[in-house]
């Protein structure tokens, strides 16, 4: 990693294995580097991401060991596992609530980044890395949803692969679709490759993880003042006191799984999953997983196919330019009293479109009267998350851009350690 | 020793090494095609290809689904004011605009049979199975069909009328063998 090594091999197989395979320097280096002093519990969830992400491959190799990806025996091969292999209950439950759980840290993981500051100079590359991550998770998360064959599996599939005909036949849209299920419609060989793709993506997200911490270690962390470290008095090291931190946050963390995965494992699934998948009988209101539903909203807003496939995707898209987006020389939203006002609402329109999400298009957000017919008329969730989406672009692409350049920052501490030892003293 | 210079004329290791890389870039694109190719629809899902349906045992105003390609296909025998309804449709009004006989096609004696409307049952916005509502008790609002997934409405023609679908319901290729016998899969 970045800077001189921190370690001194003492004896004498360290000196011959570091000369050989430095490994253990890796590992000391990894560990053991400066971090700012005043990290807060925002800053636990790429250390509860990590725990996660190797939960989600060891369940998952397990899972692989019992589970049959095929149309006529995948959704009897998650009961077989439920019920009759050994501490199946406990494995299946953990590896799909797990999922949520990982989705929920990587929301919390974001929007923190997003406060902070964390994704401008000089950390874009890791941002960036990370949203690639992103993508990788909402893919894996996606085909693992569609391996139990449900009725939620298959019409998720369905939908989602559908996207791709947004594409005009002219470039390609139908063959495009055609290639991604293996045939005229999402059947047998779908399941299949998504199952092979199921176990590929998490390795590549490993390998993205690796260069996310990589990048990491260049600048170190960010911090909640969003100054950079400026003397060693600003630095802890990483071990011991941010894994001992880290720890007790993943403790914490594991018991909010717990009480998901033993007291409400189906809390977060749908019930229409509970039946086998068929192909000629859609469910009649379709929801995918909570963690994509501000993006379903966001393409069920646009009336028309291809725009609505655009917006959908180019709300992750934009996401990626957030660096050069957020034109503020101050990082953290501590010192930016307006920019923070504008960040909380964003916060609560994301869980606005999740709202939408979930609900039909033509459902009422609440009612203002009676139409002629006697039908209640009001808003409606179409409309809802159609205000909530102009907002969400709105916010990367009009509000942080000219935001920066008009807004005036409040007063910065000197340096991370007054920050710290000011505010012990409660001058600051 | 240098290969080359500008002024030189081109060496061995000059040749050896352009035929190499376009070796290379050639190779990987031949061989990244199976790669590709493979994923696509295989000989025995292709070999699917074509099903036949006797129209016989419908009554009028029923609509049966039958499985083409492991799609839905609607095979659906309208009554005499279904078509006259489809007929009167201004074409100004459709989003994808096609006349009710531009949808049929002509039984063995070379006439159309507009009793028969087949049509593939599945919603050109995002692949759900549209419902079958000639009443509009399902949520439909013109006698056709209603996808719940996102609310597009078809009339009896499989015509789109409103929703956020962009066409209207695809016709697959079909012929009537006899009178009654459909073949789908086939142009006539």
């Amino acid at each position: 990693m970045s800077g001189p090594s921190r370690y001194n091999p003492s004896t004498g197989i360290e000196k011959w294995l570091d000369a050989r395979l430095p490994i253990i320097r890796l590992g000391v280096d990894t560990l053991i580097f400066p971090s700012p002093r005043n990290l807060n519990y925002w800053w636990t969830f790429g250390a509860i991401l990590a725990v996660m992400l190797v939960s989600q491959l060891i369940t998952g190799i397990i899972l692989a060991m019992h589970y049959v990806p095929h149309p006529e025996h995948a959704f009897d091969s998650i009961q077989h596992i439920n019920r009759n292999v050994n501490f199946g209950w406990l494995l299946q439950p953990m590896h799909a609530v797990g999922a949520s759980m990982m989705f929920l840290a990587v929301y919390i993981h974001m929007f923190r980044g997003i406060y902070y500051g964390s994704a401008k100079n000089p950390r874009e590359m890791i941002w960036i890395v990370g949203m690639v991550i992103y993508l990788l998770m909402m893919a894996a998360g996606f085909m693992g949803y569609v391996l139990p064959w449900g009725q939620m599996s298959i019409w998720g599939a369905i939908v989602i692969t559908n996207l791709f005909s947004a594409i005009p036949p002219e470039a390609a849209g139908t063959s495009v679709t055609q290639w991604l299920w293996g045939g005229f419609a999402v059947d047998g060989p779908t399941l299949n490759r998504f199952f092979s793709l199921h176990y590929l993506l998490p390795f590549l997200i490993v390998g993205m993880v690796i260069l996310h911490v990589w990048a990491l270690h260049i600048p170190s962390n960010n911090n909640p003042t969003g100054i950079s470290i400026k003397t060693k008095a600003d630095t802890l090291d990483f071990h011991p006191y941010y894994t001992v931190k880290d720890a007790f946050a993943i403790v914490v963390f594991l018991m909010i799984f717990s009480w998901f995965l033993f007291f409400m494992p189906d809390s977060m699934g749908h019930p229409d999953n509970y039946i086998p998948a068929n192909p000629f009988s859609t469910p009649p209101h379709i929801v995918p997983e909570w963690y994509y539903l501000p993006f379903y909203a966001i393409l069920r807003a646009v009336p028309d196919k291809l725009m609505g496939v655009i917006a959908m995707f180019g709300a992750i898209g934009v996401l990626f330019a957030l660096p050069w987006l957020d034109t503020s020389k101050v990082r953290s939203m501590r010192y930016r009293p307006l920019a923070k006002q504008f960040f909380f609402l964003f916060v609560l329109v994301c869980l606005g479109l999740g709202w939408c999400g979930a609900k039909l298009p033509s459902d009422l957000v609440f009612a203002t009267g009676v139409d002629a017919d006697g039908h209640a008329k009001g808003l409606t969730f179409v409309w809802f998350s159609r205000i909530l989406t102009v907002y969400y672009f709105a916010y990367f692409l009009v509000i942080l851009p000219i935001l920066g350049l008009v807004e005036k920052p409040k007063p910065r501490p000197a340096s991370i350690e007054a920050s710290v030892l000011g505010n012990s003293k409660g001058e600051a | 020793m240098d290969a080359t210079t500008d002024k030189e004329e081109p060496t061995r290791r000059d040749f050896i090494h352009i035929a190499s890389g376009t070796a290379v870039v050639v190779g990987t694109g031949f061989f990244a095609w199976p790669l590709i190719d493979q994923m696509n629809p295989a000989a025995d899902t292709l070999s699917l290809a074509t099903i036949d349906f006797d129209v016989s045992d419908l009554e009028e105003g029923q609509q049966v689904v039958a499985k083409w390609q492991g799609k839905p296909v609607f095979i659906r025998y309208r009554t005499k004011a279904e078509i006259a309804e489809a007929d009167a449709v201004d074409l100004d009004d459709l989003k994808d605009p096609q006349t009710d006989n531009e949808r049929l096609i002509a039984g063995p004696d070379g006439k159309l049979k507009p009793e028969y409307l087949v049509t593939i049952g599945i919603c050109t916005h995002l692949g759900c199975v549209p419902l079958f509502d000639p009443n509009d008790e399902k949520g439909g609002e013109y006698r056709g069909w209603f996808c719940p997934c996102h609310g597009s409405h078809y009339d009896n023609s499989g015509r789109i009328r409103k929703g956020p679908a962009p066409t209207n319901l695809e016709i697959p290729p079909y012929r009537y063998m006899s009178d009654t016998l459909l073949q789908i899969g086939t142009e006539a």
